[in-house]
């Protein structure tokens, strides 16, 4: 079986975030990045754990400029047999989308892995358009993933419940909580990863559809207020006034 | 006792990361992953409870700790210094017992095998030590020759087709569970040979030392020798005299010279936190100066003393670092760390006497590292030597 799985990268969680450019570009200045979790700990390793027991490869792809190599090394290390970089800024969703499905439409993956989204911009369309691309089946947000056969068996979430999808292969599938248990990659890995192949293509020029103008943060959290239990009527000030609910 | 998750996040002031490669960062952030998922949640009751778990051998072969140095051929991980630095660093940050456990598989046994040990013993050994199947002690400390081991009385007698093996060994790490030791005892001219100890041969017996108050999470006893016959080829062929041991020590004084900021870095990490939590006097407790004062200092010590160790670690990669250098390395980096879980423990109030936090635990730990592998004050003498060309040792 051959499994491709997309991964991207996005700065660590403990990352103080900050922009420039007229608050157009995100500063990448002194930040961590590490492997998107959706794409490791789920997608990748319930494709290792798939090629382990059925045997087949699996290719790890992304999208984006030579810095993300470190996070391409670790991949290998926790176990992908080659990797790929398609060298271009990954600024925009279908952009990505159409460099990935023009990578994979002529190399006959049977599976082909996303995470349900990056950490960091959230926007969960890869997947969907990598498939509408390349006009395959597209089953969202995966909780568990079987093969029987030529069949994928996937569940995934729904409101209240839980759904089971059969879907013959090839297939896209945005990997969630609950497909795998993150690995953490071992010494002999590590060292496989130095010789392992990592080819870098050049972009195949696909349209960059949306243009980021503007980012923001959000308020964030502000201190708790103390009232005291005499003063009611500062608190219905406060609520009517301040927070604008009553 | 609620296992709690471990936040840790390592302090990099001077933005050293940027000295490291790529394979630096993932061979420590694997490290750093294992301890924070097989180490932290168990250690506090490990230590409690007086336990080495067991369980953490595999896994410490498999990140790398067992002999990362030592060439892939023979088991190891054929790494660099620094590679072998950052894992010590990571292990201690976690627990100075475990990192004790890593050290000694690493420098004090597998290392003399490596150096001194003939091929046979190479092959022989090696690659068990490397995967954990076998696990090593190294004795060097007798009960009446600590600072001074060139005075150490075990001795080992010519007997045609065997060695015979008299004297005791003390305060050895993980001998209670060894499978083999490197044990260093006199020849009949008096000259200082290492041989290997198996488990098993006849009387030769390992009594663990019970009721430290330090060191918890790892196994410390004895080597008693009783008229032990050790076959002729564990004798290790390529090393004769005080700088066989010594040498085994300079690679693990590397390692704590590592190991030693982990415990630091972890007791600033969780002193910083509870100084920006912990409110008195409608404030955080970090907003006041006193405590500000204890903050910074402790960041100004580290940077300091991971700029030194990471210098020293591609010193040692050019076979240039020399064992002035080491020591004053390994006696900074412990004392460094032990002010830092005294000035933490005491940012912490009341919580950090407990073991919810890692700090007690660390400053416990410490004052073992602090002693072991030259003392604080001895390796303060060899500075003072090197720079005077004075011994002031006798
Ligand atoms: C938990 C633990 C684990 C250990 N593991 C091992 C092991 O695996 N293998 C092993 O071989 N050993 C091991 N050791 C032993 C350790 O290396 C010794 O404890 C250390 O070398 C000090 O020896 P000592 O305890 O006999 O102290 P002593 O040598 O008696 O020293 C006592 C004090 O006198 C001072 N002193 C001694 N000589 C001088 C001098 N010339 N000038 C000034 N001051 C001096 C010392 O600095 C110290 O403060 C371990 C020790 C501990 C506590």
């Amino acid at each position: 079986m051959k499994i491709l799985v997309c991964i991207s990268k996005a700065p660590d969680t403990t990352t103080k975030i900050l922009f420039k450019d007229n608050d157009s570009v995100f500063n990448e200045d002194g930040v961590t990045f590490i492997i998107n979790p959706y794409d490791e700990w789920y997608a990748l390793v319930r494709a290792l754990e798939l090629k382990e027991t059925l045997g087949g490869t699996v290719t790890v792809l992304h999208v984006g400029l030579a810095s993300s190599d470190t996070e391409i090394r670790k991949a290998l290390a926790i176990g992908a047999d080659d990797a790929v970089r398609i060298d271009a800024e990954p600024n925009d969703a279908s952009f990505v989308a159409k460099e990935i499905a023009e990578f994979a439409k002529d190399k006959s993956f049977d599976l082909i892995l996303v995470g349900k989204e990056t950490i960091s911009f959230n926007g969960a369309t890869v997947g969907g358009q990598i498939a509408g691309s390349l006009d395959l089946p597209f089953i969202s947000l995966a909780t568990k993933l079987d093969i029987e056969s030529n069949n994928a068996i996937v569940e995934h979430d729904i409101d209240g419940g839980i759904e089971v999808l059969e879907c013959e292969m090839p297939l896209v599938i945005s990997c969630s909580k609950g497909m795998a248990e993150a690995r953490i990659p071992n010494m002999r890995g590590i060292m496989a990863a130095r010789t392992k192949p990592l080819l870098v293509l050049p972009s195949f020029g696909s349209q960059r559809l949306t243009n980021t103008i503007k980012y923001s943060l959000n308020p964030g959290r502000t201190t708790c207020k103390f009232i005291d239990a005499e003063n009611a009527q500062q608190l219905i000030e406060l609520l009517h006034n301040e927070a604008k609910v009553i | 006792m609620a296992a709690k998750t471990d936040v840790y996040q390592h302090p990099d002031y001077y933005l050293l990361d940027e000295l490291l490669t790529d394979e630096h960062k993932l061979i420590r952030d694997t490290a750093r992953a294992w301890v924070k998922k097989e180490v932290s949640p168990i250690v506090e009751e490990a230590c409690q409870k007086a336990e080495f778990p067991k369980q953490w051998i595999k896994g410490l072969a498999e990140i790398g700790a067992f002999g990362p140095y030592i060439p892939t051929e023979y088991g190891g991980a054929g790494l660099d210094q620094i590679s072998y630095g950052l894992i010590m660093q990571e292990l201690e940050r976690g627990d100075s017992g475990l990192r004790s456990t890593a050290s000694v598989q690493s420098s004090l046994v597998m290392y003399p095998i490596y150096s001194f040990g003939s091929e046979e013993q190479r092959k022989k050994y090696l690659p068990k030590l490397a995967s954990g199947e076998w696990m090593g002690c190294f004795g060097l400390t007798e009960p009446d020759h600590g600072s001074n081991p060139a005075g150490m009385l075990t001795n080992i007698k010519d007997k045609g087709d065997h060695y015979l093996l008299n004297g005791a060994k003390m305060w050895i790490s993980n001998s209670p569970f060894a499978d083999v030791a490197v044990v260093w005892a006199k020849d009949e001219e008096g000259v200082i040979r290492g041989i290997i100890v198996e488990r098993g041969m006849e009387g030769f017996s390992t009594p663990e030392t019970h009721g430290k108050w330090s060191l918890r999470a790892s196994a410390t006893g004895e080597l008693v020798f009783d008229n032990v016959k050790v076959p002729k080829e564990n004798l290790l062929p390529n090393i004769k005299g005080l700088k066989g041991p010594l040498s085994c020590l300079n690679s693990a004084r590397f390692g704590i010279a590592w190991g030693a900021m982990g415990a630091a870095m972890d007791c600033y990490d969780s002193a910083l936190r509870y100084s920006k939590e912990r409110i008195q006097f409608g404030r955080p407790i970090g907003g006041f100066q006193l405590t500000q004062k204890k903050l910074a200092e402790m960041i100004t010590e580290i940077t300091k003393g991971q700029l030194m160790v990471w210098r020293l670690g591609v010193l040692k990669n050019e076979n240039r670092a020399t064992p002035a250098q080491i020591s004053m390395a390994k006696r900074n980096s412990v004392h460094t760390a032990l002010t830092i879980a005294r000035e933490a423990r005491q940012i912490h109030g009341g919580m950090g006497i407990t073991g919810e936090y890692p700090i007690m635990r660390h400053m416990m730990n410490l004052e073992s590292v602090v002693t072991y592998e030259g003392t604080h004050d001895i390796h303060l003498l060899i500075t003072g030597y090197d720079v005077t060309g004075i011994s002031a040792f006798e």
